[in-house]
């Protein structure tokens, strides 16, 4: 059996989205923009994935939905044109994030720090979230920004979006969150929140990869960061990706229709996932209240197992897991959430994230118990953690200092 | 960055296959215990290094013959990825038979060769070669152990990238003969830095005592300031044409305050000096006269030639002195 247990990192396109899409390639491919027939006649599909994904996050008339290459440009494009729009051309200096944002979030920063704006990066407490009050105490009358993550990547954990919301149209300063992780997850109803700003990406909801979107309430001011031709009202200039954004339109929808009954049979079986191993396994400990989590996300530390270690056992059973996150594993980093969320230090390289989807089947389920616990087995039977014979005296090592990179990617 | 490095590559797929075979069926993973070792009139070494917060760790035992100091068993225990695993047994397997000294002469590079397929292809992919740095390290803990001396005594060198074994003397030689500038040429020349990359700047996979960026800088800094000597050096040989504008200007002053200036003062003027323009063929001296000097009727000939005489005769023939 081959098991997908990734789906932070990415999901399968839902077959019926690729139904959806099909005739965009080769039978309606017209441009859009063009006068003619072959580019009018796509106006129709694409305002009903419009609508779909107006629908699907519950956004208003007046607001917009602008589609993106992916949600790393909707996430550049906020926090640069607000360093253009509030900090260059008016007198802000400064935004708030946290510590666990994802890179398309952290490494922007880390650039706008370099063009003279301030950053407050705002740690996690041991749940692995930033409270509101926090966010509340470190917004000054120069902040002009901002970003607080929907649900974390790596974790899932969920973060006060409505509350934060509350206090940044207080305090009048913009508010966006990356969403890349809650839409299509967990109920999201811009109606019942109060954001700005909010980056989704389809690939992460069973829709097609390279193609995003960002929110903007109330179609207000935020300087373009493509310019170009006049596509999507001249927010973002480029032809548009037909065949992604009907695709993303259909798979929200699907996401979305029954979202509490598709939450509850996915928690369902992330639960017993996470209780068997809790069970089995001795020494383990799984980041995060399930009940402020997304229902398809654990990220579980085994005490003495190296985590890329593990995903080597997974692989071989033909699971596909993760560190954290995709590009973690190259980099063969302490996980960042681990360290943020005051873990031990011994912990930090070994978080396995296992992330299920609405196809994850039971079978899957009983497999992957049966594999993580006999790679677990085998390899604390290797590791040095649970060996019996101490060093001679004088030859222990001594533990690190541990690096904080943000370098997590998916 | 090249049509190579588009994609960031999968880093198990460039594993050997002895690393695949070794990280799945270890052969010398286990523990030897005071009695086995008591039993066999062996001394046992146990040496950790690493830990698991820095995301690798090794546990090497040793059983060795006190009198021959061979070491007849070891074994090993592993915190870490594949790549740690698979180093920890090939190293563990490598010491087997030889004595301490002997082993301590095994390198990290040793120890990732015999995981090599083929002799030309390597057995991990460069961000991986740290890992067989530690099955290295803790040999030497082990024999510091059995020797009673302190592990670092069998480093002849202070290494400071270990992936490619590069020492500081090397690195340091490297940039003076060949005018080094840029941490990508240091790869380049010496490989340092090419793989694991915690040796070029703070904030990599493991704290280090040197980094490339500084040992850069400073030999840069060093090459500069024996740059300026040397100048300065060759300026009180009396090459003037080669000084910096600086240390002309102080050349051209003091022979001025040695033999022009106080006549200049006894009819109460002075002069100082403005600029000086190099061009290839003169060294234009800018001068203004101050006090009686200025408007004189010598300032703009008997003075002025015995000033150019002076200056000519003690600095540069290539000189002129233009008053303004
Ligand atoms: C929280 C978060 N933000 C942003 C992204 C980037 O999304 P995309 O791949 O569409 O650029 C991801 C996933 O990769 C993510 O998990």
């Amino acid at each position: 059996m081959q098991v997908y247990m990734d789906n932070n990192a990415t999901t399968m396109t839902d077959p019926k989205v690729v139904e959806a899409m099909l005739p965009f390639y080769s039978e309606r491919y017209g441009n859009p923009n063009s006068l003619h027939k072959f580019g009018t006649s796509v106006h129709l599909p694409l305002s009903k994935a419009i609508d779909q994904v107006y629908t699907g996050i519950n956004a208003a008339e007046s607001d917009d939905i602008v589609f993106t290459s992916c949600a790393t440009e909707a996430n550049n494009w906020v926090l640069q044109s607000v360093w253009i729009d509030k900090v260059l051309n008016s007198d802000k200096n400064h935004m708030v994030t946290t510590e666990v944002e994802h890179p398309s979030i952290l490494a922007t920063c880390k650039f706008l720090e370099e063009q003279g704006m301030k950053v407050t990066y705002l740690p996690v407490n041991e749940q692995g979230i930033v409270e509101a009050h926090t966010v509340r105490s470190f917004i000054t009358d120069k902040t002009a920004l901002v970003s607080i993550m929907w649900a974390n990547n790596e974790t899932g954990m969920i973060f006060p979006i409505q509350e934060i919301g509350e206090i940044c149209k207080d305090k009048g300063v913009l508010f966006h969150t990356d969403a890349v992780q809650a839409v299509g997850k967990i109920p999201v109803d811009m109606q019942a929140v109060h954001v700005d700003f909010l980056s989704m990406s389809a690939h992460k909801f069973h829709g097609p990869k390279g193609v995003g979107a960002l929110y903007i309430k109330d179609s207000q001011q935020l300087t373009p960061l493509f310019h170009g031709g006049e596509q999507m009202g001249g927010r973002r200039s480029g032809t548009l990706n037909v065949p992604g954004i009907v695709g993303m339109g259909k798979a929200l929808e699907l996401a979305t229709q029954n979202i509490e009954a598709t939450m509850a049979l996915i928690r369902s079986k992330r639960d017993r996932l996470e209780d068997a191993l809790l069970e089995l396994l001795d020494d383990v400990m799984v980041v995060g209240d399930r009940n402020n989590r997304t229902p398809n996300t654990i990220l579980i530390s085994v005490r003495g197992v190296e985590g890329e270690g593990m995903l080597w056992d997974l692989n071989n059973a033909l699971i596909g897991a993760s560190t954290g996150s995709a590009c973690a594993s190259e980099d063969l980093e302490a996980n960042t959430v681990m360290l943020a969320i005051g873990a031990d230090s011994e912990l930090a390289h070994t978080g396995i994230r296992l992330s299920l989807s609405r196809f994850t089947t039971d079978e899957e389920v009983d497999y992957v118990i049966e594999a993580f616990t006999a790679a677990v087995k085998r390899l604390r039977a290797i590791s040095s953690s649970y060996a019996k014979v101490g060093p001679t005296p004088g030859g222990e090592a001594q533990a690190c200092d541990l690096l904080y990179l943000h370098d997590k990617c998916d | 960055m090249a049509k190579d490095n588009l994609l960031g590559g999968s880093l198990w797929d460039a594993y050997s296959n002895k690393v695949t075979t070794l990280m799945n069926n270890p052969q010398h993973q286990g523990e030897i215990t005071e009695e086995e070792a008591a039993a066999h009139g062996n001394k046992l070494i146990v040496a950790d290094f690493g830990a698991e917060s820095c995301g690798d760790a090794v546990r090497l035992y040793w059983e060795i013959n006190p009198e021959t100091d061979v070491i007849e068993n070891a074994k090993f225990k592993s915190f870490g990825c594949g790549t740690a695993i698979a180093s920890s047994d090939v190293m563990t397997e490598l010491c087997m038979g030889k004595t301490v000294d002997e082993a301590v002469k095994i390198t990290n590079i040793d120890v990732e060769k015999a995981l090599r397929d083929d002799p030309d292809t390597p057995a991990v992919p460069p961000q991986k070669m740290h890992c067989s740095v530690m099955a290295y390290d803790v040999i030497k803990k082990a024999a510091g152990l059995y020797k009673g001396v302190d592990a670092e005594s069998f480093e002849e060198d202070i290494i400071v990238c270990e992936c490619a074994r590069v020492s500081l003397s090397t690195l340091q030689e490297v940039i003076r003969l060949n005018d080094l500038k840029t941490i990508e040429e240091i790869t380049d020349y010496t490989k340092a830095g090419g793989f694991c990359k915690s040796c070029i700047k703070p904030g990599g996979h493991e704290e280090r005592e040197y980094y490339l960026v500084d040992i850069l800088a400073d030999t840069r800094r060093q090459m500069d300031e024996e740059k300026l000597a040397a100048a300065a050096d060759a300026g009180a040989l009396g090459d003037f044409e080669h000084m910096t504008l600086v240390q002309q200007i102080k050349a051209i002053d003091a022979v001025i305050d040695e033999s022009v200036r106080q006549f200049l003062v006894m009819d109460g003027g002075n002069m100082e000096v403005i600029d000086i323009k190099s061009s290839d063929d003169n060294i234009d001296v800018y001068i203004r006269y101050l006090g009686a000097c200025n408007g004189c009727a010598s300032s703009t000939t008997g003075t002025l030639y015995a000033i150019e005489s002076t200056l000519k005769e003690k600095l540069s023939q290539k000189i002129r002195v233009l008053p303004i």
